[in-house]
């Protein structure tokens, strides 16, 4: 089969981290994104206070993803050889930073009463 | 965007990679590929080899057709991840990394007979195994891969692997996890490291060429890069096949102060000595019109770390099957295909996947993923009494490595041309990290899933 499809990417995902441990983790990025979508739309508006908090997270969040990247491929900050790999390094560290967002945002939200 | 064929069809993992990579939300809108309806046939399908082809082929042979009888032959009880040893030997990965167990990528209605074909007869279209069992078919797919011939390489014997500075990448998994120990210890003190390739054609031509990369970025990295010498021995006037390549690597190579010796084929070693022996062919030149002969010389080099590579063949099975090239590759045994349709020349019931095919390019595992769709459709045609379509360019990729944590994703086609799957995105001739991130992460699942037949 040579042509990119649906499937395709989600046997080679599945191959990547196992499928046990590839539907766990999407099955949590579904629950914490549908959670994320209940306290939207529960308390009606974005809380600035919890999203202040969010945005404090988010170095930690760029910085642990590239950390985890670059320690499961034994490679570091030297490996940088070319403009798409910055764009790389950028990438993973803005899905670090998104991601814990989100998740700091919606556990403050579940867990603390409405402010 | 133009449509570039391999952008569509190259390795689609890395593209998947990429994608997964940016989110991959976007494809979801690809949905689900239209399944072909299962093909109802009769037919006697024989596979000999349950390797990265063999075990591809019969997945989607299982998918494909209903009611053929399909038997795959192969005594090998752990199924290799080749690709892997350069990993494994480069002390980044356990030998569990590469093996798994044969029987459990092969589907259930797939007959898997545990033992070595002994006989193959194209004309009873008989395959005999060791233990005698006479199997008949109609359709024969040889993907036995290659016999690594290391009785070639006089005074060595794989029991000295990982002791006295002697390592062999290419042996298996414990032996590369035993060259990594060999290479640990080298590295640390410093010396002369040597290289080499047989001149037989090979799998993975690449892989002789990353493990000095590597090798040298272990002595860079302990401090012992200025007390060494790394000699690397080409077995012609060129680093690698392709031009382009060839040049780049010389660039490297020299940046690397790698010293290079041109035309030096391994005869043997000699281990108490530490020294190996290379052939110099006989060679002819012409100057100021008159004719020079240099006739065939022997060359001795001391070494203190070597990774020997032993020339290669098709295994002895199917040199006498009279499937092989009767006047290319004489004495190594490639069976006669075209080189398009992977469809033997003499025998159109007989089709080759993987390293036994005798064509220009492509002893690759990325070569293999290229050639199942490509049998699938000429075997699947011609059960129907049709003529396939499907069409192999030569694709060959070889993720050079050229130090821990930087790589260049060289893919190339049969003309030599570069034939990258994210043109203008990963520059082939560049050492890049997400190369390198590719070769750690995403190979090895795109094999597992070409093995389960589902890329
Ligand atoms: C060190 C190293 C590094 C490599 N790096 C890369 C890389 O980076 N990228 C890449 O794409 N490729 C790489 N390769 C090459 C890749 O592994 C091979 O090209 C690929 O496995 C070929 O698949 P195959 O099915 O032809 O052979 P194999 O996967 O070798 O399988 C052949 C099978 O045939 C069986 N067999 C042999 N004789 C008989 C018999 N008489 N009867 C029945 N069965 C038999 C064997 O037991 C085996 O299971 C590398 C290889 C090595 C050794």
């Amino acid at each position: 089969m040579k042509h990119l499809t649906l499937e395709t990417l989600i046997a080679v995902w599945e191959e990547m981290f196992g499928r046990g441990l590839f539907w766990l983790m999407t099955g949590v990025a579904v629950v914490v994104t549908v959670a994320y979508v209940f306290v939207l739309l529960r308390d009606r508006h974005m809380s600035m206070r919890k999203f202040l908090l969010a945005q404090l997270s988010m170095p930690f969040g760029a910085i642990a993803a590239v950390l985890f990247v670059q320690g499961i491929t034994s490679s570091g900050f030297r490996d940088i050889g070319g403009p798409v790999d910055v764009l790389v390094l950028l990438a993973v560290a803005a899905a670090g930073a998104i991601g814990l967002a989100i998740l700091v945002y919606t556990a403050q939200s579940l867990l603390r009463k409405q402010d | 965007m133009s449509e570039s064929p391999y952008l569509r069809a190259a390795l689609p993992s890395r593209r998947d990679f990429l994608a997964a990579a940016a989110g991959g939300v976007a494809l979801a809108g690809l949905g689900a590929p239209v399944r072909a309806q299962a093909v109802r046939t009769a037919a006697k399908i024989v596979i000999v080899g349950a390797g990265a082809g063999g075990t591809g082929i019969a997945n989607r042979l299982a998918e494909r057709l209903e009611g053929a009888t399909i038997t795959i032959v192969d005594g090998r009880k752990d199924h290799w991840y080749q690709p892997g040893f350069t990993l494994i030997a480069a002390g980044l990965k356990p030998a569990g990394y590469s093996v798994s167990s044969t029987g459990g990528w092969l589907p259930r209605s797939v007959n898997w007979v545990e033992e070595y074909a002994a006989n193959i007869d194209p004309v009873a279209q008989t395959v005999t195994t060791a233990g005698g069992t006479k199997l008949d078919y109609d359709y024969l797919i040889v993907a036995a891969g290659l016999t690594l011939n290391w009785g070639g390489v006089q005074g060595f014997d794989l029991a000295q692997v990982g002791k006295d500075g002697i390592g062999a990448v290419y042996a298996g998994p414990d032996y590369a996890e035993a060259t990594w120990r060999a290479m640990d210890a080298f590295t640390d003190t410093g010396g002369t490291a040597l290289f080499s390739r047989p001149a037989t054609e090979m799998k993975c031509a690449g892989a002789p060429l990353k493990y000095a990369f590597i090798t040298d970025d272990y002595l860079r990295r302990k401090g012992t890069r200025d007390k060494s010498q790394v000699i690397y021995a080409a077995h012609n006037k060129a680093l690698f096949s392709v031009p382009i390549v060839n040049e780049k690597l010389k660039l490297l190579f020299r940046d690397r102060g790698v010293d290079v010796r041109y035309d030096h084929v391994l005869k043997g070693i000699d281990p108490t000595a530490r020294t190996a022996t290379f052939t110099i062919p006989a060679s002819q030149a012409i100057k100021d019109g008159a004719i020079t002969d240099t006739p065939a010389t022997e060359q001795t080099i001391a070494y203190d770390f070597i990774n020997v590579i032993p020339p290669m063949t098709a295994p002895k099975v199917v040199q006498e099957s009279g499937l092989s090239w009767a006047d290319k590759w004489v004495g190594q045994g490639w069976i006669e295909v075209d080189q398009s349709t992977l469809r033997h020349l003499r025998y159109p019931n007989v089709f080759g996947i993987g390293d036994i095919n005798g064509v220009p390019k492509g002893k690759t595992a990325a070569s293999v993923k290229w050639h199942i769709p490509v049998v699938e459709d000429h075997l699947v045609a011609a059960l129907q009494g049709k003529e396939g379509t499907e069409v192999f360019n030569g694709y060959t990729s070889c993720p050079m490595i050229t130090r821990i944590g930087r790589a260049m994703l060289i893919e190339f086609d049969y003309q030599d041309n570069l034939v990258p799957s994210f043109p203008g995105v990963i520059a082939p001739l560049e050492e890049l990290w997400i190369s390198w991130l590719m070769k750690e992460t995403a190979l090895k699942p795109t094999y597992n899933a070409m093995l389960r037949g589902k890329a």
